[in-house]
């Protein structure tokens, strides 16, 4: 059984259908991306997944269970946290204040301080900037603390939303390195990416969302190969 | 301009110059980190060493009567104390709902409101209802105001962006407008003789009278350390955090797993309730209670308090609260122009201090270049810096 699936999922924002009819299978211990251009829906698909933005129409099913309806701080508990796009880290709270957030839903004080070691462990530099606050921190800060406060909620399922948004180059594959890292750890990652190369060689396996729908799936050597994904998202012609 | 105008022009320039300066070097002090280092390196017995003659100066105030502060012989300086502490609870209140939990209250009066009408209808001769003693009309302001606060927070905090401002103006007016048509709330003739709290003077007077202002201010100073006693505990507990994230990241909060919807509401009817049991004791003292009070002008004025004194921090707030009461009750000569005045001295407070008198950390300084960053579109570079994670380059390279 899978983890997480979306069956025909659309979403709506007023009468603009942003996500049509999609259907996604994310397994335990896999690394699944979804790749697309600006705007086809893909925030808009892990917001759907965390409980902010209902559905039009479709179910979402989590570890067997519908959790369509469930509200976004219960999918918590369940296991779904995100990274969300542009990090939003809150700004005036430290690091470990932060980490402390993703840890809101959960009272077990011996396991939180295991996943804060387990985090400072994945991104030294918040170990040493623990007293900083989330708005000073540079853009790449910033997204490891998305991603490690994501963590601390010891989610079954990881939701990372561009991830390598606005990073340089040589970051933008440490970052990747982390995810993967992440995933050996045993924790199940579903990834929307814009950096379609690395996205794909990282991934077990792949979507490509085009204007609110999918239009291709596979693993991610295939898509890799792909013609059609190749001109449109690897920028070789 | 006259010269009485000009005169209290002068001085209140040099009040508000002071405040500000007052400010400036509390901030500086908390920025270096002394003055927090030091009152933290105190015990919590030695903190309230310092804390009670603070109190006590702060409690005696109106008896005290010190020279430039007095507002007499325009009004009685107890009274004008009474004010402004009603003006700084108020305060409290309204910084739980928009300092802490962020949510845009322009409406507050009307609790305040339904709070003076529960007093009045309880205990005024005027009303038809059975009758309790005043000091049982404050909690109960409080269950009345808390109950509407749910019921108009429940569909709306629901929703994200303006709707919340829109709703709660609404709410304030339609309080008024009610109290206005109600044949039961009086409109205008409205209710004499609001009931007052027991006791009575050596002359055998009532010593709650609402000529007399200093013990309606010492129960009102009591009544908000205990208030600060309960938000400040709320602030460090879980529910604090959460609403620290709501207002930060409302949607990160709610991927972090906080029920946002519910701590709103939380916030919202928290909010309602101290507004409810500020406007019982304005009832009380005033011990009389109209449709005139309640309009949209003086829910603006909580909200400057709030700002003007730093939104989202507790001690601040009431120094807000102190400060709008009073401006137009010492400067007299100016009363008409003090919309004006406090237009004026916030867009000027807002130059200068953006975070209000006492600003809540930096959190302002902090949200405010990011969203400069994000203003100018700058991608975010993270240097060349791979001591970043080293440890992990190190072992797939
Ligand atoms: N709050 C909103 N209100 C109205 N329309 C929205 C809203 N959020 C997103 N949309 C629209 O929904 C569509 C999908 O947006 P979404 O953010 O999911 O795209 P995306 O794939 O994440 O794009 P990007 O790569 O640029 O982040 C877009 O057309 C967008 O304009
Ligand atoms: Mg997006």
């Amino acid at each position: 059984m899978a983890l997480l699936e979306l069956i025909d999922v659309s979403v709506h924002y007023g009468s603009i259908r942003a996500v049509h009819g999609i259907s996604i299978t994310v397994e335990e211990a896999e690394i699944v991306t979804l790749i697309g251009a600006n705007g086809a829906g893909k925030s808009t698909t892990m917001r759907a997944v965390s409980g902010i933005r209902p559905l039009s129409s479709g179910k979402i099913l989590f570890d067997g269970q519908d959790i369509t309806k469930l509200r976004a701080d219960l999918r918590v508990v369940r296991g779904i946290s995100q990274a969300p796009e542009g990090r939003g880290v809150f700004p005036g709270m430290t690091v470990m204040e932060n980490l402390d957030m993703g840890a809101f839903t959960r009272k077990d004080k011996k396991g939180i301080a295991a996943d804060r070691d387990r985090v400072f462990d994945l991104f030294p530099r918040l170990a040493e900037r623990r007293t900083q606050v989330g708005g000073t921190m540079s853009g790449g800060e910033q997204q490891m603390l998305a991603i490690g406060r994501a963590l601390m909620a010891n989610p079954r399922v990881l939701l990372l939303d561009e991830p390598s948004m606005g990073l340089a180059p040589q970051f933008i594959q440490q970052i990747f390195k982390i995810i993967t890292e992440i995933n050996k750890q045993g924790t199940t990652v579903l990834l929307v990416e814009q950096n379609a190369q690395q996205a794909l060689s990282r991934a077990h396996r792949a979507y490509v969302l085009e204007t609110g729908t999918i239009t291709r799936e596979g693993t991610g050597k295939e898509l890799l190969s792909d013609e059609s994904v190749k001109a449109a998202y690897l920028g070789v012609t | 301009m006259t010269s009485d105008e000009i005169i209290d022009l002068v001085e209140m320039v040099v009040l508000v110059a002071v405040l500000v300066a007052v400010g400036k070097l509390f901030q500086r002090s908390k920025a270096s980190g002394r003055l927090g280092e030091w009152w933290n390196s105190k015990s919590r017995v030695e903190q309230w060493a310092w804390l009670v003659p603070l109190i006590a100066v702060v409690v005696l105030i109106p008896v005290i009567n010190p020279p430039f502060l007095t507002t007499e012989p325009g009004t009685n300086f107890p009274i004008t104390m009474f004010n402004c502490a009603l003006y700084a609870l108020v305060a409290l209140g309204l910084n739980v709902v928009v300092g802490q939990a962020g949510l845009l209250d322009l409406g507050y009066v009307g609790f305040f409101a339904v709070g003076a009408y529960v007093a009045a209808l309880f205990t005024s001769p005027d009303s038809q209802l059975s009758k309790i003693p005043y000091l049982w009309t404050l909690p109960l302001a409080m269950v009345v105001t808390m109950f509407f606060g749910v019921v108009l927070g429940t569909p709306t905090l629901r929703l994200r962006g303006d709707y919340l401002a829109i709703v709660t103006l609404g709410f304030g007016e339609i309080v008024r407008l009610l109290a206005t048509l109600m044949p039961p709330l009086k409109g205008n003739v409205g209710f004499q003789d609001v009931g007052h709290p027991p006791g009575t003077k050596a002359d055998g007077g009532a010593l709650f009278a609402n000529t007399n202002g200093t013990p309606w201010y010492m129960l009102t100073i009591g009544i908000i350390l205990i208030v600060l006693l309960l938000v400040g505990n709320l602030e460090r507990s879980r529910v604090g955090r959460a609403w620290v994230a709501i207002r930060e990241d409302e949607d990160a909060a709610e991927m972090m797993g906080v029920p946002v919807f519910k701590f709103k509401l939380w916030a919202f009817a928290i909010g309602a309730a101290i507004g409810g049991l500020s406007g019982s004791l304005f009832a009380g003292q005033v011990s009389f209670v109209n449709n005139q009070k309640f309009d949209v002008p003086t829910s603006v004025l909580f909200l400057a308090a709030v700002v003007l004194g730093g939104s989202g921090n507790k001690v601040g707030v009431l120094l807000g609260g102190f400060v709008i009461a009073y401006i137009p009750f010492r400067f007299t000569a100016l009363a008409s122009y003090k919309y004006l005045i406090f237009g004026v001295a916030l867009v000027v407070l807002m130059i200068f201090r953006p975070q209000g008198l006492l600003g809540a950390r930096q959190r302002l300084l902090a949200r405010g270049r990011q969203a400069y960053q994000r203003l100018i579109g700058r991608p975010e570079q993270l240097s060349s810096d791979s001591s970043l994670v080293a440890e992990k380059a190190g072992d797939s390279a």
